[in-house]
C-alpha cells in the first residue's frame, strides 16, 4: 500500500493510457476518437512530470526570492513538455481537418459506416 | 501534507479522464475535455511547472475545444443545409 | 470486427498492458527522489551562462533551441496541411447559405455584450503582449503568447459579427506574417554560421540579469515565434469557418 501511493503518478498514467485507448477502440464518432487521442497524450504529461518531481523543490524560475543553487524540479522534462503540449494541439488539428473532409465526401462521422463505403 | 494534495489531484485526474471517454456526445465531450484541460493545469502548477501549466491553460481549455467546436459546427452548417436541400427535392 | 469482440479483445490486452506497466513502474524510484544528474546542472548555471531567469525558456530557445526549431516547423506544416485539405478549389462555384447571402443574417449583438468584449480583447491583448516579452524572465515566453493574442483576436467574432473577423483575417497578409516568422527563427539561427560559430550561438550582448533586454538571442527567438503562433492559429480558425463567415458553400 505505501508502495502504492510512492508510485502513484506513474499508475494514473498507465490509468489515462488505458482509458484513452479504450475510448478510441470503441468509438462511434470520429470526433470522439479525437478527443480520446488528447486524453491518451496527457498520460505521457503525467509520466514525465512525476520523473522529473523533486520533493521540497521550487519551481525552477530564479526571478524573485530564489537564487540559483537553491532545490529546485528539474527543468529539462519541463522543457520536453512544452513541446508536447503544441505537438497536441497541432496535431489535433490536423485530424479534425481531415475528419470534415471525411464528413464533406461521405456524409457521415462513423468509423464504421465509412468502412463499408470504401466498397 | 504537499503530497496528500497531489494525491487528490492525481486522483481526481484519472477519474474526470475515464469520464471525458465515456462521454458519447461530441459536444458534452468539448466541455469535458476543457474541464480535464483545465485539471491538468492544476496538476502541472502542483508540480511546479508554471511554464507547463500556462501552456496547457492556453492550449487545452482554450485553443483546443475552439477547434473542435469549429469543426463540429461546420459539419453541422453542411448536414443542415443537405437536409434541407433534400426537403426541397 | 465486432464491437463486441473488440471490447473482449481489448479487455485482455488492457489488463496485460496495465499489469506489465505497473510491474515495471514499481522499480522506478519512488516519487519525489530524483536523482538524475542535468537538472542540477541547468538550475545551477543556467543564471550565469545566460542572463536568463526562466530556465525552462532558456533550455527551450538556447540549450535545446534546435528542438524548438523543429516544434515551429511542425506547426508550420501543420497549417499549411490544414489550409490544404480545406481549400476551396478554384472556379467552383459556391452557392449562398441563405436566401439572403449570409447564415448568420442576426444583426450584432448588444451592446452590453460589446461593451464587455472590447475591453476584455484589449486587456487580453496587452497580456498577450506581456507574456511574449518578459519570456526569459518569468514563465510565459513566445508560444504561450501567441495562443493568447489568437484566441483574444477571436473575440471579435464573438463580440460583432462574421463580416469583421473575415476582414481581419482572410488576407494573404496573414500568411506571409506566419512565414515570416518561421524564417525569421531560421534565419536568426543560420545567422552565426556565417561568422564560424555553430548554429543557433547565442551571439548577441546578453546584458544585465532580470532586464527586459537580457539574455540575447533568447528574447528574439521568443518573439519571432510568438508571431508565428499568432498567425498559425488564426489561420486554422478562419480555415475551420470559412464556409459559416463568407456565407456560401461550394456546390458539389
Amino acid at each position: 500500500m505505501h508502495q502504492l501511493f510512492q508510485h502513484l503518478p506513474y499508475f494514473v498514467a498507465a490509468w489515462l493510457f488505458c482509458c484513452g485507448l479504450y475510448g478510441l477502440i470503441t468509438s462511434r464518432d470520429l470526433v470522439h476518437s479525437v478527443m480520446c487521442l488528447a486524453v491518451l497524450q496527457s498520460s505521457t504529461y503525467v509520466l514525465l512530470l512525476a520523473i522529473g518531481f523533486r520533493k521540497g523543490g521550487a519551481a525552477p524560475i530564479f526571478a524573485d526570492w530564489l537564487s540559483p543553487g537553491q532545490l529546485t524540479v528539474d527543468p529539462v522534462v519541463q522543457a520536453l513538455m512544452l513541446t508536447d503540449v503544441v505537438v497536441e494541439a497541432v496535431v489535433v488539428a490536423l485530424l479534425l481537418a481531415m475528419v470534415v473532409k471525411a464528413h464533406e465526401k461521405a456524409g457521415c462521422t462513423s468509423p464504421d459506416d465509412l468502412r463499408t463505403m470504401r466498397q | 501534507m504537499m503530497m496528500v494534495i497531489g494525491t487528490g489531484i492525481l486522483l481526481l485526474l484519472a477519474v474526470a479522464g475515464a469520464r471525458v471517454v465515456t462521454t458519447r456526445d461530441t459536444t458534452e465531450q468539448v466541455i469535458t475535455l476543457g474541464f480535464y484541460g483545465l485539471l491538468t493545469a492544476l496538476m502541472f502548477f502542483f508540480f511546479q511547472a508554471p511554464d507547463v501549466a500556462l501552456s496547457q491553460i492556453t492550449v487545452g481549455a482554450v485553443a483546443l475545444p475552439l477547434m473542435i467546436m469549429l469543426a463540429i459546427s461546420r459539419m453541422r452548417v453542411r448536414d443542415a443545409l443537405k437536409k434541407k436541400g433534400q426537403e426541397h427535392d | 470486427m465486432t464491437e463486441r469482440s473488440r471490447k473482449r479483445l481489448f479487455a485482455v490486452s488492457g489488463t496485460v498492458l496495465f499489469g506489465l506497466f505497473s510491474y515495471a513502474a514499481l522499480n522506478l524510484p519512488a516519487w519525489g527522489d530524483y536523482r538524475g544528474p542535468y537538472g542540477n546542472f541547468i538550475s545551477n548555471l543556467a543564471v550565469y551562462e545566460r542572463h536568463a531567469t526562466d530556465t525552462v525558456n532558456a533550455i527551450n530557445y538556447d540549450y535545446r533551441g534546435f528542438d524548438t526549431l523543429g516544434e515551429e516547423f511542425i506547426l508550420f506544416t501543420a497549417v499549411v496541411g490544414v489550409m490544404m485539405l480545406l481549400r476551396r478549389e478554384r472556379g467552383t462555384r459556391t452557392k449562398p447559405l441563405s436566401q439572403s447571402g449570409k447564415l448568420q443574417d442576426q444583426p450584432t449583438l448588444g451592446v452590453a455584450v460589446r461593451a464587455t468584449n472590447i475591453p476584455a480583447m484589449i486587456l487580453t491583448i496587452i497580456f498577450g503582449f506581456y507574456i511574449g516579452l518578459h519570456g526569459q524572465l518569468t514563465p510565459g515566453g513566445g508560444f504561450q503568447a501567441g495562443v493568447i493574442l489568437a484566441s483574444a483576436l477571436f473575440f471579435i467574432y464573438l463580440a460583432e459579427n462574421t463580416d469583421a473577423f473575415q476582414r481581419l483575417t482572410s488576407h494573404t497578409a496573414v500568411e506571409v506574417i506566419e512565414s515570416v516568422g518561421a524564417g525569421a527563427y531560421a534565419l536568426i539561427g543560420l545567422a552565426p554560421l556565417c561568422f564560424g560559430l555553430p548554429l543557433l550561438t547565442n551571439a548577441l550582448p546578453l546584458g544585465k540579469t532580470g532586464d527586459i533586454f537580457s539574455s540575447g538571442n533568447i528574447a528574439l527567438i521568443s518573439a519571432t515565434v510568438g508571431v508565428e503562433v499568432t498567425a498559425a492559429f488564426l489561420l486554422v480558425m478562419y480555415t475551420y469557418l470559412q464556409e459559416i463567415i463568407t456565407g456560401e458553400i461550394p456546390d458539389d
